[in-house]
């Protein structure tokens, strides 16, 4: 607990004092968008406090760290810009991270059971090409063959334009669904290989322990010893890894929210570094390392519950 | 029989040692010879094995291909085909898929002489004027074979300038957080802690838009996000090589700390770095690939992240343009791969936990 506050701390630090090496100063950064009006400016330097000294900022900063000013783009509250955004990614990292973690114990499964086997190398082979590639570009070529040439989805956007009239409540949630495949399909394949090597390395040290030598002894079918007693304790690291992970994929989704033009927390960032909007993307390191730091914490929470070893030491 | 030194073991048995000749002069070696007589037996042993594995190996072919491009990139392609545009009609770059292309095939409104009559026409091309695009071009009009070859120059640089900067920072840190102990290693461990937690993208997002954008910001904001994998690595190991009674016993011979560590911690944690140098290399690719489409690379040169980034500015992708989509990933993700296989290989090698049980 204390560990994950001082590593917000640290995030909160970096992030002071990164954007005041800033070629231009941070007073030209915040106020650099000519749409902002006058007292709006003077309300943020005030709030920030760039008259007084560097140290007085920064208690300012560490202490307010939700005050995020502006964005440069449309000169709102960067705290609305990012909110907005969040439920798409959220919607779009955990569906993805739900698929890929099933499919991913199964095939780690299978692959770790039949260890050396023909299925196993290839499992191992195409997981690890899935692992190779850029996700960014995987979404890409998924874009061009289902999107672009079979036009079987739509090439990108959260839904269909107002115009489309899909208002219903169904066919709005079709229209998501629709939207939200082939980005989801990108991220689940991009980290299917991660969950399944996991889990088959697990499995294949839980294969190794007594216990399984036990249960065999007692004459237990192989099924059930493996459905029983060697996937239940396999599963352990994945159940941690998952939700580690899922902090993550949020901030790993920028290059697919891009391709797909997902309005999400990736394709903001994206637009914050075109635009060179220092607030906003502020604001996103601010929020992924939170997220991060807090999925670590819920982690190490999760595992001590689940393990009894660890919480006997 | 006398029982052998424990230094001078030879626990694997030579073939020659077997010459009465040879091994009378083991003994006239000096100290320097016998290690280097046992590093070279030990690398021999190293290599053997590593044939032995067929991914590694083939990761290895793949490697040696993509190197050798890169390092005669101007005997393949020349400099002048990444910037020239050669494919042209009416003087606009065009987008040609792979295989011949005639750049000066248009079509043309020609005034009939005896009618005043204007037809539309298929201006002719000849066959001197026809160019070959062995992978097609890229929306700008340049060849993407070329492109691709001199991309493989800053591709492949940026993953190993990158990575061995991330390694002489991790081992450095490693090194001295497990050496020395005490307030040293909480210090630098708590530092590794906090890089390992922050997701490296949005870290290097914000390095590369704060530094701007040049090669050398991009190999440096790479190393920055990539050693703490390394520096946690290396602490656990050296913390346990720094227990070990051969260092002890040096001490008390009187060797410094740099002494211990240059001849006695490095030597042992050489395996550990090099199977994770292999594999930071692949991750590095990646990295450098995603921020170049970010559009955080550096403008002036071509990498096969910013092809891809160029691809997706000029819509290529949902215009069906799949050539220059389709290249610049497929060279990355052989690649990576090709670094994946070996790294796995080595530490198959040089970790005997993870062999055949």
């Amino acid at each position: 607990m204390g560990q994950a506050f001082l590593t917000l701390l640290f995030v909160l630090a970096v992030n002071f004092f990164l954007f005041r090496i800033l070629p231009s100063d941070p007073i030209t950064m915040m106020v650099r968008a000519n749409r902002l009006t006058d007292s709006q400016k003077a309300e943020l330097i005030r709030e920030f406090g760039f008259a007084k000294p560097l140290a007085e900022q920064f208690l300012i900063y560490i202490t307010h760290p939700w005050r995020l000013g502006y964005s440069q783009q449309s000169s709102r509250p960067v705290v609305d810009v990012i909110g907005e955004r969040i439920w798409p990614t959220v919607l779009l990292v955990g569906i993805s991270t739900i698929l890929s973690t099933i499919l991913g114990v199964l095939i780690g499964i299978s692959s770790a059971w039949r260890r050396g086997s023909r299925l196993d190398v290839n499992w191992l082979i195409s997981t690890m090409t899935f692992y190779s590639m850029p996700d960014f570009w995987f979404g890409m070529m998924l874009l061009l063959v289902f999107a672009a040439t079979l036009h079987w989805f739509p090439v990108g956007g959260y839904a269909s334009p107002p115009e489309a009239g899909l208002t219903g409540f169904f066919p709005h949630l079709l229209d998501v669904a629709r939207h939200l495949f082939l980005p989801a399909a990108t991220l689940t394949i991009g980290y299917l290989g991660e969950y399944s090597l996991i889990m088959r390395s697990s499995l294949i040290d839980v294969m190794h322990e007594d216990f399984v030598n036990v249960v065999r002894a007692k004459g237990l079918r192989d099924r059930d010893v493996r459905r029983k007693h060697a996937v239940p304790n396999a599963l352990l690291p994945i159940v941690t890894m998952v939700i580690l992970y899922f902090g993550y994929v949020l901030a790993g989704a920028v290059g697919v929210e891009t391709v797909f033009s997902y309005p999400g927390l990736g394709l903001l960032t994206y637009t914050s570094i075109v635009e060179q909007d220092f607030p906003v993307m502020q604001g996103i390191f601010l929020l992924l390392s939170a997220a991060v730091i807090i999925a670590n914490l819920i982690a190490d929470i999760t595992y001590t519950y689940l393990d009894p070893r660890v919480r006997q030491t | 029989m006398p029982t052998e030194p424990f230094d001078q073991e030879p626990v694997f048995p030579e073939p020659a040692m077997a010459d009465q000749g040879h091994a009378l002069d083991v003994k006239h070696r000096s100290p320097r010879q016998i290690t280097w007589a046992r590093r070279r037996r030990a690398l021999t042993r190293f290599w053997k094995q590593f044939r032995e594995n067929r991914l590694g190996t083939a990761g290895l072919f793949v490697l040696s291909l993509f190197v050798l491009v890169a390092i005669c990139a101007p005997l393949i392609a020349p400099r002048s085909a990444t910037t020239e545009v050669t494919a042209t009609a009416k003087d606009q770059p065009i987008l040609a898929p792979p295989g011949h292309h005639c750049p000066q095939s248009y079509i043309q409104n020609v005034q009939d002489p005896n009618t005043g009559e204007y037809h539309t026409i298929e201006k002719p091309c000849l066959a001197s004027e026809e160019q070959f695009y062995p992978l097609g071009t890229d929306g700008a009009g340049r060849s993407l074979f070329a492109l691709l070859v001199w991309g493989a120059r800053i591709s492949l640089l940026v993953g190993l300038v990158a990575t061995i900067m991330a390694m002489l920072i991790g081992s450095g840190i490693g090194i001295a957080a497990g050496f020395y102990g005490g307030w040293v290693d909480v210090a630098l461990s708590r530092l590794t802690d906090w890089f390992l937690v922050i997701p490296w993208i949005a870290l290097a997002i914000v390095l590369a838009s704060v530094l701007g954008q040049s090669l050398f910001n991009i190999i440096m904001v790479v190393a920055v996000t990539s050693w703490a994998v390394t520096a946690r690595l290396v602490r656990a190991q050296a913390l346990t090589v720094a227990t070990r009674p051969y260092v002890e016993r040096a001490r008390a011979l009187g060797a410094s700390n740099w002494h211990i560590i240059t001849r006695h911690v490095l030597p042992n944690l050489f395996p550990i770095i090099f199977a994770n140098t292999i594999l930071t290399v692949a991750l590095s690719i990646l990295a450098e690939s995603t921020l170049s489409f970010l559009g955080l690379g550096d403008p002036m040169s071509v990498s096969w992240g910013t092809i891809l980034e160029q691809a997706q500015g000029a819509g290529a992708t949902t215009g069906g343009q799949w050539w220059w989509v389709m290249t610049p990933g497929v060279a990355i993700t052989a690649v990576v791969l090709a670094f994946t296989m070996c790294g796995f290989a080595v530490e198959e090698i040089t970790n005997p936990r993870l062999r055949r049980r």
